[in-house]
């Protein structure tokens, strides 16, 4: 039936993803994982930090993957659950000489609140209403991390310096590197959570929820607490992404995490293509680098070479990276049967 | 204020009518007609010539953008459209600071700007932005009600599907809508640029509490939208004057929070028709 | 009677799927045709291939004019309404507005106005209802004012898909006549797909059945209502 779909109605909202598609095969990922473990090795630190960023934002992307791909709800928020994960993060480490791995889960805990919390009234909005509703709130968080009150702790408009950690157990890597390696662990950590969250019962409530909200209630599938538990678990990743992007950035202030990073969280989902969730990583990539690129091809129209770049990408692919995965698996069972 | 949010709030209304989604770079669309009425000006031409022109201009450049870029998304999912936007946003944003430069330039008022009969409140120039935005409205209402184009216009945005099986080319009623949104936006452009002055960003607090107005009054009504740029704007500047430690910083999120409570008890809108949906 | 419409090896394809493995038809002018078959046996693909809803190949002629390689709604414009499965009620707009998007490529406006008191007469529910939004109506009443809003094109061939599913039983006697009536005082040719057979076959003079995508019988429809296998599988007697 997904095939007849594809050509009788329009698209909806956000396509209905089999649960086999949201994954890759386990081949492929333990190349991926290769890959990961042994290229740091041989490049220079700054790339290092990059891959890290990638991970970091591969996370955030994830996270919003969940939401939008898995419940098929909408945010232009996550730069603020983005926000409260790093400031929890480097406040715990600042003020209170939290060792920087315990403040991550501390971080989750309170986005996972924080979102469960916004994801109450955003229940009764839906489509570009939700969205409007969490672009506030991405609006308002920079602003909020400025006020007066809060200054003895945030450090206000100056923001936080955060201490880089060395590598444990007297480990002869350098910082860059093992806060990569640390950050890798978590990002597979979460990877494999998600995958099997999506799986589980839970992951299958989402699903009905994005395909039919109406007939899923119908079902018995308590909408309520599913739309919101996704919020939650969504948040909740999300800030242990930005836990991590205050480490490795060693910085947090209120200005890097704007509406802007919320929309490349959104462009990375799209070019990774929803749903899918090993495209979060691909999705990553382009929003790290493409910017760089564009810049790089035109400083004056840095902007309008990254508006046709990322057409290109659309116009081409517009399922995102999991289109490319799907045609590549046929050519590969193709090749196979030959 | 409150006159600009319901001049943009109705143009966003009016490309959700036509096209379904919301289009992020309208703003910055309106802000390219806007640079060229002006250079217009600049070369000579008189206001009401350079507002014709730029009308037209817009109306086509709107239909050559869907055309080239928006009509191979058609069948796109609709994520992949918004992500569509934001590049347009990006590339007309960064050409526009190309050609003509990130310094703010002064705009002309065709209403002048003294106080409007003898009122301290508003200025003239005020008074005709409210005058052109409910004439616009006006206007549009009886477009879209009582003309078959309108009708058709509406049904494409709907139902595509079923529009087509009674003989509605959907295709070109998408376009047309991106026409009329873009020439409606460049009218808004055009009087919002004396106000806050013209620059290649001057549209982006606009268009959000454009955005916003639209959301409250109601997608689906052009009074709602107007009604709710005026609310919008009082919101802000009470928000701004009365609530202490809000500064012009938290200004935005407080007319949000504001708008979104509204959208919680009223999730349609304030005029919008609720959407009857079954499984 | 010369045939109205053509179709000659007629293969129709979902993606990869193939779900009609060429069909060979014709509707003569002024008949009422069915199209019986099973759940999954193209019946639905057939309609929405004429109206180039589905990718097919094959040659469709309609009164002289090729449609392959035209678009849907360039098809609509040549006469030939489709009320499709599920009724396709612009639900957002207003009973009456949905009989005018009907009639929106009309430019007689008395012929229009008259006509849709006209539908009002056939249905009268619709009367009733004229300005609620057409999503708040029942099944049955989207039904009928799916069929009233193809009328409203003053069709030459009128594709119907299922039009008893979800109506009473009553109200479906209701609606075949109507249709029978249409049929012969105003000349539109039909063409009706069915699950419920035996009420079609009561009604069409010219019957076709199909089974996964390829036509097994066709004849007149009081001869495969007699036909054996006919009665077995689908009047179920």
């Amino acid at each position: 039936m997904a095939a007849v779909e594809d050509i009788v109605t329009e698209a909806p909202a956000v396509e209905a993803v089999p649960k086999r598609a949201m994954t890759l095969g386990t081949g492929t990922s333990l190349v991926m994982l290769g890959l990961l473990l042994v290229v740091p090795l041989f490049v220079k630190n700054f790339i290092i930090f990059q891959m890290t960023m990638l991970l970091i934002y591969g996370v955030a992307v994830l996270a919003l993957n969940i939401l939008t791909g898995g419940s098929g709800q909408f945010s232009l928020g996550q730069s603020a659950f983005y926000a409260v994960g790093a400031y929890t993060s480097a406040i715990l480490m600042e003020q209170f000489n939290v060792n920087y791995a315990l403040t991550l889960p501390i971080a989750g805990v309170i986005c996972f609140g924080f979102g469960f919390l916004f994801g109450q009234p955003a229940l009764r909005l839906s489509g570009v209403y939700l969205a409007l509703a969490t672009f506030a709130l991405a609006t308002a968080m920079p602003q909020l991390l400025k006020l007066g009150y809060f200054e003895k702790w945030t450090g206000g408009v100056q923001g936080l310096v955060v201490t880089k950690p060395d590598a444990p157990f007297g480990l002869p890597i350098s910082q860059d590197m093992w806060i990569y390696y640390f950050t890798l662990v978590i990002t597979i950590a979460i990877y494999i959570f998600s995958v099997n969250l999506l799986r589980s019962r839970s992951g299958r409530a989402f699903m009905a929820i994005r395909d039919n909200e109406i007939a899923a209630a119908a079902m018995g599938v308590d909408v309520a607490l599913y739309k919101t538990l996704a919020f939650g678990v969504s948040a909740g990743i999300t800030g242990i992404a930005g836990g991590l992007g205050a480490i490795t950035v060693q910085f947090v202030a209120p200005d890097s995490y704007t509406i802007t990073l919320a929309i490349s969280l959104f462009l990375g989902m799209v070019v990774g293509g929803v749903g899918w969730l090993p495209g979060s990583i691909v999705g990553s990539a382009f929003i790290i680098f493409v910017p760089n690129i564009a810049e790089g091809i035109s400083k004056g129209l840095s902007g309008a070479v990254f508006g046709v770049l990322l057409f290109l990408v659309i116009f081409l692919v517009p399922h995102g990276a999991r289109q490319v995965a799907i045609v590549g698996q046929q050519l590969i069972g193709r090749f196979r049967k030959n | 204020m409150g006159a600009i949010y319901a001049c943009m709030a109705l143009a966003v209304v009016m490309i959700y009518q036509a096209i379904d989604h919301l289009n992020f770079a309208q703003g910055e669309m309106a802000m390219f007609s806007t640079f060229v009425s002006w250079q217009l000006m600049q070369w000579g031409v008189p206001y009401w010539g350079a507002f014709v022109v730029t009308l037209v201009f817009s109306f086509f450049g709107g239909i050559a953008i869907e055309r080239l870029l928006f009509k191979p998304l058609a069948k796109a999912p609709i994520l992949t459209n918004v992500a569509g936007f934001i590049a347009l946003f990006a590339i007309i944003n960064s050409v526009a600071g190309l050609i003509w430069d990130f310094t703010i330039k002064q705009y002309p008022t065709p209403f002048g700007s003294s106080p409007f009969l003898g009122s301290q409140l508003i200025s003239t120039h005020q008074a005709g932005m409210i005058g052109v935005t409910v004439l616009l409205l006006v206007g549009l209402y009886f477009f879209f009600q009582f003309t078959r184009i309108g009708l058709a216009m509406r049904a494409a945005a709907s139902v595509p599907e079923s529009a087509r099986l009674v003989g509605i080319n959907t295709s070109w009623m998408i376009a047309l809508g991106w026409g009329m949104a873009a020439a409606i936006g460049s009218i808004a452009g055009m009087l919002i640029a004396p106000v806050v002055f013209l620059e290649p960003n001057m549209m982006g607090g606009v268009l959000i509490y454009g955005f916003a107005a639209a959301v409250l009054g109601g997608l689906t009504s052009p009074l709602g939208a107007v009604i709710g740029g005026f609310l919008v704007g009082i919101f802000e500047n009470l928000a701004g004057t009365y609530i202490p430690g809000v500064g012009n910083e938290l200004k935005l999120p407080i007319a949000l929070a504001l708008i979104i409570t509204v959208l919680v008890v009223k999730p349609a809108g304030l005029f919008g028709r609720p959407i009857v949906k079954r499984v | 009677m010369t045939a109205m419409l053509n179709v000659k090896d007629l293969r129709a394809y979902y993606g990869q799927v193939q779900a009609l493995h060429g069909l060979n038809f014709a509707l003569n002018e002024g008949s009422l045709t069915t199209l019986l078959g099973a759940n999954g046996a193209g019946k639905t693909t057939t309609l929405r291939a004429i109206c180039n809803m589905v990718r097919s190949t094959g040659a469709i002629e309609f009164e002289g004019a090729t449609l392959s390689g035209r678009s849907t709604e360039n098809i609509v414009r040549l006469g030939i309404a489709h009320v499709p499965q599920g009724r396709g009620t612009f639900t957002t707009m207003t009973v009456e507005e949905n009989l005018q998007l009907g009639a929106i490529t009309r430019k007689d406006k008395a012929g229009v106005v008259a006509d849709i008191e006209r539908m009002y007469d056939h249905f009268p529910v619709l009367k009733q209802r004229y300005a609620q939004q057409a999503g708040t109506l029942s099944g049955g009443e989207q039904q009928m004012l799916a069929v009233a809003r193809a009328l409203m094109l003053r069709p030459r061939l009128m594709l119907l898909d299922e039009p008893s599913f979800g109506l009473a039983p009553l109200i479906v006697r209701d609606l075949f006549k109507i249709l029978g009536k249409i049929n012969r005082e105003e000349k539109v040719t039909i063409l009706v797909v069915e699950q419920n057979a035996q009420l079609a076959l009561e009604l069409a003079d010219q019957a076709y059945v199909i089974e996964t995508g390829r036509i097994v019988m066709s004849g007149k429809a009081n001869e495969i209502a007699n036909n054996e296998d006919v009665r077995k599988s689908y009047l179920g007697y």
